[in-house]
């Protein structure tokens, strides 16, 4: 995968925490996803289709989920629900799309958000790497997994 | 001043009714899909503004926009594209079916109050 492909869901995530969430993410140094692969509570991914192919993912452990959602739509959110489902997929929704501006050449196409409560490990494309991107953040720490090919 | 907010994602629809209640506006709608968005406009009029997002299932948010832009019924609705579409192309078809105004998720309360013109 093109590392050039990535920064544009960096900025698009660092954007969406500052505009709706107001609060200033840190990223982290980009790893490739080797095993052990890490755990999440809650995911919500975004699939890609068109000049590349694959998925961005938001990964979440419970207790930044809740923190994160509380703090965007301004009332408390206290458990895994449905609230807090459609919010952390509204988030990858706006991340993916916010990217597509600086990826106009792949020409993309995203779809509706799927979310995934329980611990989880996710699996990207069969042969292609997928990119960790840890973040740090005042509502908890977080990450982002990039799995895409370019045609 | 009545507002319809269009979208699939119940966050969102909060979050705009949250921010656009703070802007004085009291009677909101909301439909969660453009289908369903037709009904709730024809049963609501006078309707003065319609947020709308562009990705949504069963009718998006484009077809929405071209179905309403072919009705004189409701040629005076102001219709902003609420959307994380970002790219020019999407921004240059909307508005050429007919929206009014567009703002690209994610916003600032401040980016909202400035295109919704309130």
């Amino acid at each position: 995968m093109n590392v050039a492909y990535i920064n544009p869901f960096i900025a698009a995530t660092v954007a969406c925490y500052k505009n709706m969430m107001d609060a200033e993410p840190t990223q982290g140094a980009p790893v490739i996803k080797r095993e052990p692969f890490p755990k999440y509570d809650i995911s919500g991914i975004i699939g890609l289709s068109g000049g590349a192919q694959g998925s961005i993912s938001l990964c979440y452990p419970m207790q930044s989920a809740l923190a994160t959602v509380s703090k965007m739509v301004g009332v408390p959110i206290t458990e895994a629900g449905v609230d807090l489902a459609d919010a952390i997929g509204e988030i990858a929704n706006i991340v993916a799309g916010f990217a597509k501006r600086d990826l106009a050449g792949l020409n993309l196409s995203i779809s509706l958000p799927n979310v995934i409560i329980s611990n989880h490990v996710l699996s990207g494309l069969s042969g292609v790497p997928t990119v960790i991107v840890p973040f740090t953040c005042s509502l908890g720490p977080f990450a982002m997994e990039i799995s895409l090919k370019t045609s | 001043m009545k507002v319809l907010l269009v979208d699939d994602s119940v966050t969102m629809r909060r979050i705009q009714k949250t921010q656009i209640g703070n802007l004085g506006v009291t009677e909101i709608v909301e439909a969660g899909d453009g289908q369903e968005a037709l009904g709730v406009l024809k049963n609501n009029m006078p309707v003065d503004l319609v947020l709308l997002d562009w990705n949504m299932p069963i009718m998006d948010g484009i077809t929405f926009l071209k179905t309403v832009r072919a009705d004189a019924t409701y040629k005076d609705v102001k219709i902003v594209m609420c959307t994380s579409e970002s790219e020019k192309s999407r921004v240059v078809e909307a508005l050429k079916s007919g929206a009014n105004n567009y703002i690209v998720k994610p916003f600032t309360p401040e980016a909202l109050k400035e295109k919704l013109g309130l």
